[in-house]
């Protein structure tokens, strides 16, 4: 295991946006005052001339990239995911997300496993804050190889987009040949006795999961859902048709994540036992990440506990 | 100031508070004060002085506005109603549901609004953003915002205030309203933000004092403006309800609408005024 390469997600955020820089000059990128832990400060440091510290001031950052984006032109700003998407909500939803406009958001540090900085920074609710505005695209992307996708994608949409990064680094899952496409969940594994659908880096712990429900028997189909909003309700619809029964997993509230996404659209098209992996409505606390996603369940061995529930709960 | 400019702006601006009564009378509601007290600058700024074209409201090298205090919806509706951006008729349609004309500006449907604004303190900081586009971008336009004096409350309002002078954002000038009145009583007994030039000074700005009402002093407010090397403010000071008489310095005029009998008085109020200059 310990070849696995392992990138942060917030590192290939950086990468791509140098990647992009040097193909195109047509979009700037913004920070408050974190750029060398967004590592938006890759792109501040090969484009300086392109790049906007706005302090520590993300309320003001919103409304600039706002007002940059009502003047037709493109904008990746940044910060954590708490300030990002909860001190800023309100600017977001109205100077963004009501006129529509083409703002990306480089949220990163999301989640428990921001680690030893503690709840303040331990954000699991954006993902719920940012649904709730319509017309927001949500992508959480599982490796540093779809994160580098998502930023690509991200500047091609019409309309706001909220982009999920994590600290800590995680395994590098997916090839050059990985096709990403905004909106369109990935079936990792076919199965046909659950179906898991997780999110982020939670990704690899479901295929993890994956080979310990194998070695007991139970065949469990695998989705990587990057896209939290528009949801593939179809790849959902399908799983729930054809497994009967579904676990989510994702590092975030269970109220209002990922779990709250694919539960609401079951409800009401095609009703069948979701089980739910999250943070249980709780505030995370300070310690090294890897301890912390065993303390809070958000590991293969928890993925197969529900599994195992969601299977039992099948009529 | 040329005197037949001068009242030809009065006529006009005259006639934008009328549409500003006809709008608020019709919704049943908005806000009719703080319309009328910014509707000379309003008037001055899209009849004598911004590049824009109404008949191209998305023209690429327009000057850019904000109305950051967004509530005064009713006086840039009748501004760009009487500009020629829509017809003058609709701006008795303001809030109903099949109206394009929002409670609060809506860059995505009323032709010749800019930015969306109406949550207090936002609107400054896409003016900056605006500002910065231009001058990353190699734009030559200039972006003007008019500010509330309770608005200036909002903290966002500094944080954006901060930034453009940190950028040297000279393509960037902002009005501040200064009429004196909130919702809940004089901007004194609230909160004030007075000195509203020394701090405007304080975060390295360029600022100039000025009668609101005065269209040579607009005029000369914005001449200064554009040689300076720095973003500007324009502190503005105005009359809440200007215009109409009953509603001058009254802070229920905030947020309230007259009903038939206070609207036939100021709509006569106003044709006087109109007849005098004409």
């Amino acid at each position: 295991m310990s070849e696995i390469k392992k990138v942060a997600t917030r590192a290939g955020f950086g990468t791509a946006l140098v990647e992009l820089g040097a193909k195109r000059d047509d979009f700037v990128v913004l920070d408050a005052d974190l750029a060398a832990a967004t590592q938006t400060g890759m792109f501040k440091k090969a484009f300086p001339e392109r790049f906007y510290d706005c302090g520590i001031a993300e309320q003001n950052m919103m409304g600039i990239a706002a007002g940059i984006a009502a003047t037709g032109k493109k904008v990746i700003c940044s910060s954590f995911a708490m300030f990002a998407a909860g001190r800023a909500y309100e600017q977001v939803r109205n100077s963004v997300g009501y006129p529509h406009l083409n703002v990306i958001i480089g949220a990163t540090h999301a989640g428990i496993s921001v680690g030893e900085d503690g709840a303040t920074h331990q954000c699991c609710e954006d993902i719920a804050l940012m649904r709730t505005i319509p017309g927001m695209t949500i992508i959480n992307p599982a490796d540093e190889t779809e994160a580098k996708l998502a930023v690509e994608a991200a500047l091609e949409v019409d309309g706001p987009v909220y982009m999920r990064f994590g600290r800590l680094a995680v395994p590098v899952i997916f090839g050059d040949d990985y096709k990403f496409e905004i909106g369109k969940g990935v079936e990792l594994k076919d199965g046909t006795d659950v179906t898991i659908i997780a999110t982020g880096l939670m990704v690899d712990e479901a295929m993890q999961a994956y080979e310990l429900l194998k070695q007991e028997g139970i065949s469990a189909r695998i989705i990587n859902m990057h896209t939290i909003k528009p949801l593939d309700k179809e790849i959902v619809f399908k799983a729930a048709k054809e497994t009967g029964a579904i676990v989510t997993a994702e590092e975030h509230s269970v109220i209002g994540g990922l779990g709250s996404a694919v539960s609401e659209v079951l409800a009401e098209e095609y009703p069948v036992p979701v089980v739910k992996l999250g943070v249980y409505d709780v505030f995370g606390h300070s310690g090294p990440a890897p301890k912390l996603l065993d303390e809070f369940g958000l590991r293969a061995v928890n993925i197969v506990e529900k599994a195992k529930k969601a299977i039992a709960m099948k009529k | 100031m040329d005197s037949a400019v001068k009242k030809e702006l009065q006529v006009t601006a005259c006639k934008v508070r009328m549409g500003i009564i006809e709008g608020v009378h019709a919704a049943k509601s908005g806000h009719p004060g703080g319309s009328l007290s910014c509707a000379d600058i309003l008037t001055y700024l899209y009849f004598k002085h911004m590049n824009v074209d109404s008949q191209n409201p998305k023209k690429e090298d327009r000057d850019r506005f904000v109305l950051s205090k967004g509530h005064a919806a009713p006086a840039l509706y009748s501004v760009l109603a009487h500009r020629g951006y829509f017809d003058t008729e609709l701006l008795n349609t303001l809030r109903q549901p099949e109206s394009i004309l929002q409670g609060h500006p809506d860059m995505k449907h009323i032709p010749g609004v800019d930015m969306s604004s109406g949550s207090l303190g936002q609107g400054i900081s896409a003016a900056v953003g605006m500002a910065l586009s231009a001058k990353h971008f190699g734009d030559t336009y200039n972006v003007y915002s008019v500010l509330g004096d309770g608005e200036i409350e909002e903290g966002q309002v500094w944080e954006a205030a901060m930034f453009a002078a940190n950028k040297g954002l000279s393509n960037l000038t902002v009005f501040v309203d200064l009429n004196n009145l909130q919702i809940d009583g004089t901007i004194d007994e609230v909160n004030s933000a007075k000195p509203v030039d020394k701090k405007f000074e304080a975060f390295n700005w360029h600022t100039i004092v000025i009668d609101g009402h005065d269209f040579e002093q607009i005029e000369a407010a914005l001449k200064e403006a554009a040689a300076i090397d720095k973003p500007v403010a324009i502190i503005a000071n105005t009359v809440k309800g200007k215009g109409v008489s009953y509603m001058e310095n009254a802070v229920g005029w905030h947020g309230s609408a007259p009903n038939d009998e206070l609207y036939e008085q100021a709509m006569a109020e106003l044709k006087n005024a109109l007849a005098e200059l004409q």
